[in-house]
């Protein structure tokens, strides 16, 4: 039964991950129909700001938990100025273009970030800081839960109830559905639809970083190409919870990280990928549109 | 109020309209219209900021607005009802309201105006807390214009607002159409194919053929006018 527990809580701390990068594919997919290949590359960049960051305050002497939130913010913010650049340099210039030109411009916007960063950085795996505390109180249950997951899962969850939140009641979050789901009508309005895309890419950037740092924090190395996988996997888990929708990114993810939990944990971990997308297929044959995602239906 | 002078606009290298001039007083009601593809939304999309002149100017209260950007032109105070309605289907009809009242700052003049409407309008308070997408026709038409006055437009462009009613509902619409110019003053430019409708709602009418101005006159003048009534009226 502890065996079971802990990977239902792997599980979970994977999926919350996944969900943090998921988001930030869901969101911009939803308002500018495009998939950003670079997002990967964003978390990943997240996770060496994250490095440089808490190096920096480490030697400074501060306690663990200032270091843990200060790395967090700086990681958000400098990840967001990228995730902004990308979308004012690769895709606003192709806002009226063919779908497929921004689609390229993201596959190049990608490899261009990972082998900047690989020329800053080398190839190498650099060693990541452990920045979350262990937590006295967790002793007991060290068989199943540690404090590395149970920080992951909260951190998510505070995150997305934040996103709830700011989606659901701001006056930006009602701008940013209305330019989703009628963009020409938004603009009729006077939103500023420019900016609500920035604001979106902004806002998925900054919480794909804190899931760079959080799960480099977990497994202690990062390297340039680790934003290829872990951005695959949650682009998976947004096709499989429904592209554009926020709920099924989400859902999508815990779907998917429960799965590999259990793949690795009762097969073996070699197996873990065949599972993860055997799933995505199994799932796309009987709803093409994802979990909880919308058929298309043309209505005039 | 409004003045188009001689504006051209194209569709990468179609051009829609040629040269379209008109002129707008306060306090008006005017119809434009014309048979499919004249180019009747493309002029409201021009003046909207969507569709911007290649040539020509756009005059708002003697002010150039053919360079501003849809927002912008939403602040001076025109604000459009596209063809179509255009409800965002996933929020609610309040929320809806809200866009509406998207570039407004002053809460309790916002919620005040929504009480309004939902008296204009009660289905709409009815329904308040629905999906836009669950409206019918009709009550999608009346939340699309209530959305457009949520931001007290001094300039409200209305596109087809007939389109896809039963006549009974139009006639309530045009009721309201005609209300909402007495008791608040607002100006309306009205684009239809309902040209009977329109000119016997509007004040003056522009007829627009391919794209050009071929008539203008008092709204009357034009319904008695047998040219239109053959070509428009179906007289």
């Amino acid at each position: 039964m502890d065996y079971f527990i802990e990977l239902v809580f792997s599980g979970l701390t994977r999926g919350s991950i996944y969900a943090l990068i998921a988001l930030g594919y869901t969101m911009v997919y939803g308002i500018i129909g495009l998939i950003n290949f670079a997002h990967g590359e964003i978390y990943m960049i997240g996770a060496f700001t994250a490095l440089i960051a808490s190096t920096v305050l480490n030697i400074l002497g501060l306690p663990l938990y200032a270091v843990l939130i200060l790395t967090a913010l700086a990681a958000a913010v400098w990840a967001a100025a990228y995730g902004y650049t990308v979308e004012r340099l690769a895709y606003r210039p192709l806002r009226n273009a063919p779908r497929l030109s921004p689609l390229i411009s993201a596959i190049g916007m990608s490899i261009f970030l990972q082998n900047y960063v690989m020329l800053a950085q080398t190839s190498d795996f650099q060693p990541f800081p452990a920045l979350i505390p262990e937590f006295a109180f967790l002793e007991p249950f060290a068989a199943v839960v540690g404090s590395t997951d149970l920080t992951i899962l909260a951190v998510s969850a505070l995150l997305l109830l934040l996103l709830t939140l700011l989606i659901k009641y701001t006056r930006t979050g009602k701008a940013m559905r209305a330019t989703a789901q009628d963009q020409k009508m938004a603009l009729l309005l006077g939103v500023n639809v420019d900016r609500v895309i920035s604001i979106t890419f902004v806002v998925g950037s900054a919480l794909a970083a804190v899931g760079g740092l959080l799960i480099a924090s977990h497994i202690g190395q990062i390297n340039f190409s680790i934003g290829f996988i872990a951005g695959i996997k949650a682009f998976t888990a947004a096709v499989l919870g429904g592209i554009g929708s926020i709920p099924g990114a989400v859902l999508g993810s815990f779907v998917l990280g429960l799965t590999e939990a259990f793949a690795t944990g009762y097969v073996s971990s070699d197996y873990e990928d065949v599972f993860a997308f055997s799933l995505l297929v199994l799932i796309l044959i009987f709803r093409p549109a994802g979990l909880l995602g919308k058929a298309a239906v043309e209505k005039v | 109020m409004l003045e188009l002078r001689g504006i051209d606009v194209f569709y990468d290298k179609i051009q829609a309209l040629h040269e379209v001039s008109l002129a707008i007083q306060p306090g008006e009601i005017v119809a434009l219209i014309g048979a499919n593809g004249a180019g009747k939304s493309t002029t409201l999309m021009a003046i909207s900021g969507i569709a911007p002149p290649r040539r020509g100017e756009v005059l708002f209260e003697g002010q150039p607005i053919t360079r501003l950007t849809p927002d912008a032109i939403v602040k001076l105070g025109i604000c459009q009802v596209p063809e179509g309605r255009h409800i965002f289907p996933d929020l609610t009809v309040a929320e809806n309201l809200d866009m509406g009242a998207f570039l407004r700052r002053d809460a309790k003049a916002i919620a005040a105006d929504r009480d309004m409407l939902y008296e204009l309008f009660p289905i709409l308070a009815k329904r308040r807390n629905q999906p836009g997408g669950n409206l019918s026709g009709g009550e999608q038409q009346m939340l699309a214009i209530s959305r457009a006055l949520m931001a007290r437009p001094r300039l409200l462009l209305l596109d087809e607002p007939s389109m896809g009613l039963a006549p009974l509902i139009t006639r309530q619409i045009f009721a309201i159409i005609q209300k909402i110019n007495q008791e608040q003053n607002t100006t309306i430019f009205l684009v239809e194919q309902n040209a009977n409708l329109a000119l016997q709602t509007a004040d003056r009418g522009y007829v627009l053929e391919n794209g050009r101005v071929v008539m203008q006159d008092r709204a009357a003048t034009l319904l008695s006018n047998t040219a239109i009534q053959k070509a428009y009226l179906g007289i």
